[in-house]
């Protein structure tokens, strides 16, 4: 049954939707943390710690956090091996182009492969960055992410990759939530304006949300 | 009008095609598109050449035997079928781009005509009851909700001419076939094999080479009985009802 579910078309898209729903359920927490920030090192730094400690007594040090990392890492795979093997099939279903050719799709829609990609690789910097600290540019200091996270944004290159991915986020969201509603069963004719105006509040909300950290570093609000 | 046509030669399925230039004079505004192609075809065999090949058999819009991508849309600028297109559609003077259906699942034969068996082959799969049927019943024996006859009535609509795949970028025939399963899947008549109907189509669907659908919406846009983008909402959440209820 599982197998069946997975090698259709149908079942991947559903996994797609689900981990993407999952993963803009994260970014929605995620930028609720990160808005601490506005408040200061104490009050961000402690928000780090309490991260580690989150679930506790019930939980050992670590392990909520631990247990968002696997069920991230597993959303943000299963996200895109679908939507690579899902692209590929596309891509083969539809070898000819047409002669004339119209751009009709609106851009978010037709970003949604590019734009993942970026977001791919942002993940992947994101966290050398600011959560291993491999690629770090200052001297990354564990326990202390308010000043990592000044550090970071102090580069232009930290804040033009973080603006950029930012804005393919807006747009990935943008696209995808409304996708994910459909391709769940969710959608029909009287929710559709109701779907596209959450889908559209999500995308600026996040968007402008995360860009306002940069922004503050470079504006000298947060130093 | 006189018009410019660049139409796609291809003489069988292994040849190479290639877009030929054609100019038409004396066409009227009251044609039909494929009327005009009758004119063109008239002129190639008075020159003694090979009449451009184009599938069509009602001409009344209810068949869905015409296609042609008509200056890069499905059965041209309007919401209608080919053979329901008008010539009063373009101006005198334009150029216009005749293509065939362009999909994997759909190879091109000759010219203009693509092999749409496919969708029978989907059609197969799932899109019949089992209920032994035989002159037509009492209409009032099976009562059935106006909501749901009306939904019913929506998708039974689709006259299966693949404009949908044509339009969609990925060659998804997920309009089609979510037509055809919410036509059925929401009658009494059509109960017993709801399960089954759905998962069997979109496996056919599936084997057929068709792609994915990526929710773009150009299949909804382009089909001449304005099946709704939300048909295929609808499948999708009676195949993942379908996944749960039946075990294979
Ligand atoms: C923050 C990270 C991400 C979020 C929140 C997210 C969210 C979503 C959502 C909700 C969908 C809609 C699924 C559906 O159509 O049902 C989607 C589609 C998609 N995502 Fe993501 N995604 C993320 C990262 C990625 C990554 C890393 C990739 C690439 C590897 C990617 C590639 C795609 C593609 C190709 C689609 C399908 C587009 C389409 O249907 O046209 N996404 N995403
Ligand atoms: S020829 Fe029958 S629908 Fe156009």
């Amino acid at each position: 049954m599982a197998l069946n579910f997975w090698q259709s078309t149908l079942g991947k898209k559903i996994v797609m939707g689900a981990t993407g729903l999952i993963m803009i359920g994260y970014l929605c927490a995620h930028l609720l943390g990160n808005m601490k920030i506005f408040f200061g090192p104490g009050e961000f730094n402690a928000y780090g710690h309490w991260l580690r400690v989150m679930g506790a007594p019930v939980l050992h040090h670590e392990w909520g956090l631990w247990i968002a990392r696997i069920v991230l890492l597993a959303a943000v795979v299963l996200h895109a091996v679908s939507a690579y093997q899902l692209s590929r099939r596309d891509i083969k279903a539809r070898p000819q182009k047409y002669v004339h050719t119209k751009p009709r799709m609106s851009y978010a829609t037709r970003t949604m492969r590019w734009g993942g990609v970026i977001l791919g690789l942002f993940i992947v910097w994101h966290v050398l960055d600011l959560t291993t600290g491999t690629t770090h540019s200052g001297g990354f200091q564990e326990g202390h992410p308010y000043q990592n996270v000044v550090d970071t944004f102090s580069t232009w290159y930290g804040n033009v990759i973080y603006i950029v991915a930012m804005l393919a986020m807006g747009m990935h969201v943008r696209h995808g939530f409304w996708s994910a509603a459909q391709t769940l069963g969710a959608g029909n004719h009287t929710r559709d304006r109701a779907l596209k105006a959450i889908a559209n509040a999500l995308a600026i909300v996040l968007t402008a949300g995360f860009i306002s950290i940069p922004v503050g570093v470079m504006t000298g609000v947060v130093s | 009008m006189k018009l410019t046509l660049r139409v796609w030669r291809q003489k069988n399925p292994d040849a190479p095609g290639a877009m030929a230039t054609y100019e038409l004079d004396g066409v009227s505004q009251d044609m039909s598109f494929l009327e005009m192609l009758d004119v063109l075809n008239e002129e190639l065999i008075v020159k003694g050449d090979e009449p451009v090949a184009f599938d069509h058999d009602c001409r009344e819009g209810i068949c869905g035997a015409c296609s042609l991508v008509i200056n890069g849309d499905a059965h041209g600028p309007e919401r209608t079928t080919t053979c329901q297109l008008h010539m009063r559609s373009f101006q005198d003077g334009d150029t216009i781009d005749i293509e065939p259906w362009r999909a994997s699942a759909f190879p091109v034969i000759k010219d203009l005509v693509v092999d749409r068996s496919a969708f029978d082959r989907v059609i197969q799969a799932g899109g019949y009851i089992t209920a032994p049927t035989g002159a037509a019943p009492e209409a009032h024996a099976t009562p059935v909700p106006k909501a749901d006859a009306d939904f019913a009535f929506e998708h039974a609509e689709c006259i299966g001419c693949g404009a949908c795949v044509a339009a969609c970028p990925n060659g998804a025939a997920m309009l089609f076939t979510s037509a055809k399963v919410n036509h059925l899947n929401v009658l009494p008549q059509g109960s017993p094999e709801r399960e089954t109907r759905v998962l069997d189509m979109v496996a056919q669907m599936d084997a057929e080479g068709f792609g994915g659908c990526t929710l773009t919406g150009e299949c909804a846009t382009a089909c001449p009985k304005g099946i709704p983008l939300f048909s295929i909402t609808a499948m999708n959440k009676e195949w993942l009802r379908a996944t749960r209820k039946v075990k294979r």
